[in-house]
């Protein structure tokens, strides 16, 4: 029997604001299937997300949604998360959503390692304002606001969220529906903050003066720009320069989870427990 | 009047235990002189009762995780000074537009930019008034005494369930970091007062958060209920979904100025001293209004006849009253310290300019005298 997708839809919302051949809707598709095998119930799930096109993904699934302001997705579900810590929270983002006006809640997100997962949606250039330099856009990429060719270099989200704390990351793409369902599952499975790059189509706005005129050509290129974690690292650092690799990047199970600890400060003020020392934590400085 | 007890006290103290007493959960924010004692104090007491504070990353995490508590049905607190609201503004004007309940402790010092991060200024009225793009009506009180520091942060937090949208609290950094006895109301006054924020019981598929009448606020059920529904700062129908019909819009921000406005008698609060037989009216608010109520002590002790007149409730704006003492009082002189932000609404709402001034700017808090002196120059 084919998979009931409409459960989890506001199918009333349909068709979505996203352009036909859009990547987006495949993560959508793929965050809904992970969701039913995780067999949460709906009305336990709260799904953030900020503006841009991804900011149109939690009007269209049927959970408590919010759709905050521009970049403050993760600071928003923050709240929502350390108020209610037994409850499930999804943040959904754009590459600049997430990594330029939001970056600063994205590092620090990570850094606290709250249970929530993020899923930046990568097409590597601002979507719905109509071709802008992203902060992964590739240099030498036309945009809208550099006609003449992007200088500015880009940066690698996954390796951000290592570095600042994220105990689970991952990338996937939109060619590879199953695998983005299977590390979607993972992450949020994963007790922690769990950060997935889900990499997009946008033939519109990214590809139509970057030769990728039709969501094949734009796909087929995210296809020759990713290769699987376990190819990338046999590659040299020169092979690897300019490829992104694909699939479970870090999962650390060890790291300690905020609100877990923020129980532990309740115990503290309730003098259940003594003060919190470095005893508490592995990682000293 | 309800049962009280006596405290020894900071204004920033008393505020945060307000906070708490009021059923506050949840806040968010970040440091800044001078209202970072709300945050250090709530700290404390929120994870006592199983609540949580969290210091954010920076002024828009802080304000951004208040909302988001706030939306999922928690009462929620954000305190900071002026430099915090210009950050925050962005992230305010959603909580206006979703009608997210949110209690903004303001404790003003000097500016514009870093100004005078240590020292005392009324320089955030009127951004009180619109700290965010478009249009909407905020609810801005002020406390005028280290009691009132308590009890409208109290107020603040039931007029913030009612009206379902921001209210501000505004301190200054003299009162709340004066520091002595207070009375205030006991926990269990405070506990027996609090109206928490109307909910839909019925089937939902029949919710619609936004479906109200146009003088009334959103009901907006707490999170994890059963009753899934969507914030959004884009315009929204009564289903809360984003749209662009013409007369759902007009009808959506029209609704958010009438829920104040025909509702303002359970908003506005003032205080009139000495007013009856004054010939010389004084209108100040916050940390001014002590010194204008001792000036008008003494000044009635030499046989002059002031009285005060302090709005508590600063917007919406005590606009008929103020129109009936300007019609009252020949000579009426506004204390404020900043340029006369508050002046201009003074003005509008007597319909006359002839109203004198005393304005202070230099991060120093008035003395009595400097009122007594510029009352005697009338």
């Amino acid at each position: 029997m084919a998979f009931n997708y409409d459960q989890y839809l506001r199918v009333n919302k349909m068709p979505t604001l996203w352009c036909w051949g859009c990547g987006d809707g495949v993560i959508l598709k793929s965050f809904i299937r992970a969701v039913d095998k995780l067999g949460w119930n709906k009305d336990d799930v709260c799904v953030v997300s900020g503006i841009g096109c991804s900011g149109r993904f939690s009007s269209y699934v049927d959970f408590n949604t919010i759709h905050t302001t521009h970049g403050r997705t993760v600071a928003f579900a923050t709240g929502v998360k350390l108020a209610n810590p037994d409850k499930h929270v999804i943040c959904v983002a754009g590459d600049g959503d997430g990594l330029a006006i939001g970056g600063n809640h994205t590092i620090h997100g990570c850094r606290r390692n709250i249970d929530m997962t993020l899923i930046i949606i990568q097409n590597f250039i601002y979507g719905l304002t109509n071709s802008q330099t992203s902060p992964t856009t590739p240099q030498g990429f036309w945009t809208v606001s550099q006609k003449a060719g992007n200088i500015d270099p880009t940066f690698d989200g996954c390796k951000l969220a290592e570095a600042a704390g994220a105990s689970f990351v991952a990338r996937e793409n939109v060619t590879a529906p199953k695998k983005l369902e299977k590390v979607l599952y993972e992450a949020m499975k994963h007790k922690g903050f769990s950060y997935v790059e889900a990499v997009s189509n946008c033939h519109i706005n990214l590809g139509r003066k970057n030769k990728m005129q039709s969501a094949m050509a734009n796909l087929d290129w995210i296809d020759s720009i990713t290769v699987s974690k376990k190819k990338y690292d046999k590659l040299s650092p020169e092979e690897q320069l300019n490829l992104l690799p694909t699939g479970i990047l870090k999962q650390d199970t060890e790291v300690k989870e905020y609100c877990e600890m923020y129980e532990e400060i309740k115990k503290v003020h309730q003098g259940k427990r003594g003060k919190i020392t470095q005893d508490d934590f592995a990682k000293k400085i | 009047m309800s049962a009280t007890r006596e405290v020894i006290s900071s204004g920033n103290d008393l505020a945060a235990m307000a906070a708490v007493d009021a059923g506050c959960r949840f806040f968010g924010g970040y440091p800044i002189t001078p209202s970072s004692e709300v945050m250090h104090t709530i700290s404390d007491l929120l994870p006592k009762v199983g609540g949580a504070a969290i210091q954010m990353e920076d002024e828009i995490g802080g304000v951004a995780a208040a909302i988001g508590a706030g939306m999922s049905g928690v009462r929620t607190l954000t305190a900071t000074s002026g430099p915090g609201i210009s950050l925050k503004a962005e992230n305010l004007g959603l909580a206006q537009m979703a009608e997210v309940p949110l209690v903004v402790i303001n404790v003003m010092r000097g500016g514009p930019s870093t100004g005078l991060p240590t020292r005392v200024a009324q320089g955030d009225v009127a951004q009180a008034k619109n700290p965010s793009h478009g249009d909407y009506k905020s609810i801005t009180l002020c406390a005028g005494n280290l009691a009132e520091c308590y009890t409208e942060t109290v107020r603040a937090f039931n007029l913030a369930d009612r009206f379902m949208q921001p209210v501000f609290v505004l301190l200054d950094e003299t009162i709340g970091h004066m520091h002595a006895k207070a009375i205030i109301p006991t926990e269990e006054a405070v506990k027996e007062g609090i109206v928490p924020r109307k909910t839909f019981d019925g089937a939902p598929e029949d919710y619609l958060p936004y479906g109200v009448e146009q003088d009334q606020p959103a009901v907006l059920n707490p999170m994890f209920k059963g009753y899934r529904y969507h914030f959004t700062g884009l315009h929204h129908d009564a289903s809360g979904f984003p749209t662009e019909e013409i007369e759902t819009c007009r009808k959506l921000i029209d609704r958010l100025f009438r829920k104040v406005e025909e509702h303002q008698g359970e908003i506005e609060l003032n205080e009139e001293y000495m007013l009856d037989d004054a010939e010389i009216l004084l209108i100040g608010y916050g940390s001014a209004s002590l010194a204008i109520k001792e000036a008008v002590d003494v000044l009635r002790a030499e046989g002059v006849k002031v009285g005060m007149f302090r709005p508590i409730t600063l917007w919406p704006s005590p606009e008929k009253r103020l129109h009936e003492l300007g019609q009252k009082f020949d000579k009426i002189l506004s204390v404020e310290l900043n340029q006369g932000q508050y002046l201009e609404e003074i003005q509008r709402s007597m319909g006359r300019l002839d109203i004198a001034k005393l304005t202070k700017t230099n991060g120093r808090p008035f003395s009595p005298s400097d009122i007594i002196e510029k009352v005697k120059e009338l």
